[in-house]
């Protein structure tokens, strides 16, 4: 080979790098990418945040008399740790519509054309949507402080629910990321992923005890992974014994976050602009 | 000369649409195809197969000789895409956007930033460079795009439809920046609805038509291919007339009836070709002592070509994208 040809070839010619590092790199690249955006769209962050605190604001004062909850000091103790659950997990919903953004703009087709490590695109974006979701987290303890919400166990088992909690949004936003990659629009998007999370969500003993409902429902609401998810973390803020329910609540995050990063980097691998 | 780009009896179904039905293309290094058809002829898809985005059902698709399906990250390292929408990260600044993919190509930060402001240069972005996309007009995001798609300086540039939905300003600025990159030797295939964008910037031209090449050359030859171009040469003197009548006749390419006209002192011939026709006519009447006043060789335009292949106009959208094309593009996309 010539010395003109030599300088023809593209910066390509390095050996192209494989393993952990690299995937890390390339997924931390494309979630500075969204990170990055945060703080241009300020506004987008204080919305986010505006409707659970209002959540807790109208749940503590307009219902909290009206619902029993014996065995805890006060509605506060019981309800907190159901609705940062469901903030957390409802907060997964920005990792559907952001993909779906991306792949209507075309830059899933960018990405995809890149000798990069291709599933960084979905890492780096769930991470990122992590990152949301622990302010939004940490926004939502301070209201909650304020309304006389106290951890009533040990700090360590406070900080055993916080990973919970943050650990369940992580495995939504990977079924979010399938429902992004699939659906035709970002409205569809946002509409395909916040539907199906309100029966989720309210169908469970985040707000009120199951035993207050029919009986079907009340079967129903037991076996909901989030009813799960909620009595674990109730139980760790609340210094009570969790039983089962926090092994439980881990088996389902991480067989979720299994299960559907293997559907995502699928549909990934297949998806296109449209 | 090295083959940048080759494929052999390419195919691609979408359900019962024969999106593409064995295409062969080939593009020597540093020249440019173009791809040439209407909407859901089949070049998107063939553009699709050839950047890793998907994958063809038969038939072999190689970039610097590179199988493209059996080593997907190897021609990936090679080649930049700009596809048919703007591929841009609106939230981040033109700089962050170049910046971003270099680091995808894994430049370190520092070499990242000199290539980005390398590119922002090149491309008259330099003032918008710290500012977000968002703000953006259509054209310098359309300059954006190429930028992000040179940043590992590709073998191999793949730009589809790069003047869609441009106002004819920035599209004879987006014509002269792709002409710059090709004189710098960048191997391009481009793919257009439009024949003038095609004669103006490919070397070879392969038209396309439901998923079957149905001519390729350059654009010159598709227009010989449909008859060809007509030469008036206006005489000074009408003196002149018949000398120039007989040596214009006597010429190799002309074919034909000789038409004379005294009024304008011209004589008309139909030749075979545009190519060479001026230079032949100017030593020829030269030798035969006839002074020109003026040479008008005025060929068909692709326009015609496409309409004597296809028995369709390209100007008509509605016609072009006949019922059976138009599942193609649609499904060709997803």
């Amino acid at each position: 080979m010539t010395a003109t040809t030599e300088t023809m070839e593209p910066a390509a010619a390095a050996p192209l790098p494989t393993g952990v590092l690299w995937i890390w790199r390339d997924s931390w690249t494309e979630a500075t990418r969204h990170l990055r955006a945060v703080p241009r769209n300020p506004e987008l962050l204080v919305f986010a945040t505006i409707q659970p605190v209002m959540f807790v604001l109208l749940f503590v004062y307009v219902f909290g008399g009206a619902i029993a909850t014996p065995g805890y000091s006060n509605y506060e103790q019981y309800l907190i740790p159901g609705i940062v659950a469901q903030t957390v997990v409802f907060g997964s919903a920005f990792t559907g519509v952001g993909l779906a953004d991306d792949l209507s703009k075309g830059m899933i087709d960018r990405l995809r054309s890149l000798p990069m490590y291709q599933p960084a695109v979905l890492i780096g974006r769930t991470l990122s949507d992590l990152a949301r979701n622990v302010v939004a987290f940490v926004v939502m303890m301070i209201v909650a402080f304020l309304v006389g919400f106290r951890v009533e166990g040990s700090w360590l088992a406070a900080l055993g629910a916080t990973a919970l909690l943050l650990g369940f949004s992580y495995a939504f936003s990977w079924i979010q990321a399938l429902i992004g990659l699939s659906v035709s629009s970002v409205e569809a998007a946002n509409s395909a992923g916040f539907i199906w999370m309100f029966p989720l969500t309210f169908v469970s003993s985040a707000f009120v005890p199951t035993a207050s409902m029919p009986s079907w429902l009340a079967a129903i609401a037991n076996a909901n992974p989030f009813t799960k998810l909620t009595n674990a973390a109730r139980a760790l803020f609340n210094g009570q014994d969790p039983g089962s329910d926090v092994w439980q609540a881990v088996a389902w995050a991480v067989g979720i976050t299994v299960v559907f990063a293997f559907l995502a980097a699928r549909k990934f691998a297949r998806s296109a602009s449209r | 000369m090295p083959v940048a780009v080759e494929t052999h009896d390419l195919r691609k179904a979408f359900g019962s649409t024969q999106a593409l039905n064995g295409v062969d293309l080939e593009v020597p290094r540093a020249t440019v195809l173009g791809l040439l058809g209407p909407n859901g002829a089949g070049k998107t898809t063939a553009v699709r197969i050839l950047t890793t985005l998907l994958q063809p059902d038969g038939g072999t698709a190689l970039i610097d000789g590179i199988n493209v399906v059996e080593d997907p990250r190897a021609v990936r390292q090679r080649i930049g895409l700009t596809g048919q929408y703007a591929a841009v990260d609106e939230r981040l600044t033109g700089s962050e956007n170049l910046q971003h993919i270099g680091r995808l190509f894994r430049l370190g930060s520092t070499e990242a930033r000199l290539r980005a402001d390398e590119l922002l240069a090149q491309f008259d972005l330099t003032e918008a460079a710290d500012r977000v996309v968002k703000g953006y007009s259509g054209g310098m995001r359309r300059r954006l795009d190429i930028a992000m798609s040179l940043i590992s300086r590709p073998s191999v540039l793949f730009l589809d439809e790069p003047t869609t939905g441009l106002d004819p300003r920035s599209r004879l600025g987006m014509w002269d920046l792709i002409e710059g990159l090709v004189r710098d030797g960048t191997t391009t295939v481009l793919t257009t609805q439009y024949l003038d964008e095609a004669e103006r910037l490919a070397d070879q031209i392969a038209v396309i038509d439901q998923g079957v090449v149905i001519a390729r050359g350059t654009a010159a030859e598709l227009k010989a291919q449909i008859g060809g171009a007509r030469l008036t040469v206006t005489g000074a003197s009408p003196a002149d007339l018949d000398a120039m009548a007989t040596a214009l006749g006597s010429l190799p390419m002309v074919i034909g009836a000789t038409e004379m006209d005294p009024i304008t002192r011209s004589v008309t011939v139909t030749v075979t070709s545009a190519e060479g026709v001026v230079p032949a006519v100017v030593r020829t009447l030269d030798s035969a002592g006839v002074e020109i006043a003026d040479v008008d060789v005025a060929g068909p335009t692709l326009d015609d070509v496409f309409l004597q292949l296809t028995g369709r106009s390209t100007a008509d959208p509605d016609d072009a994208d006949g019922v059976a094309a138009a599942p193609a593009k649609r499904k060709g996309r997803k």
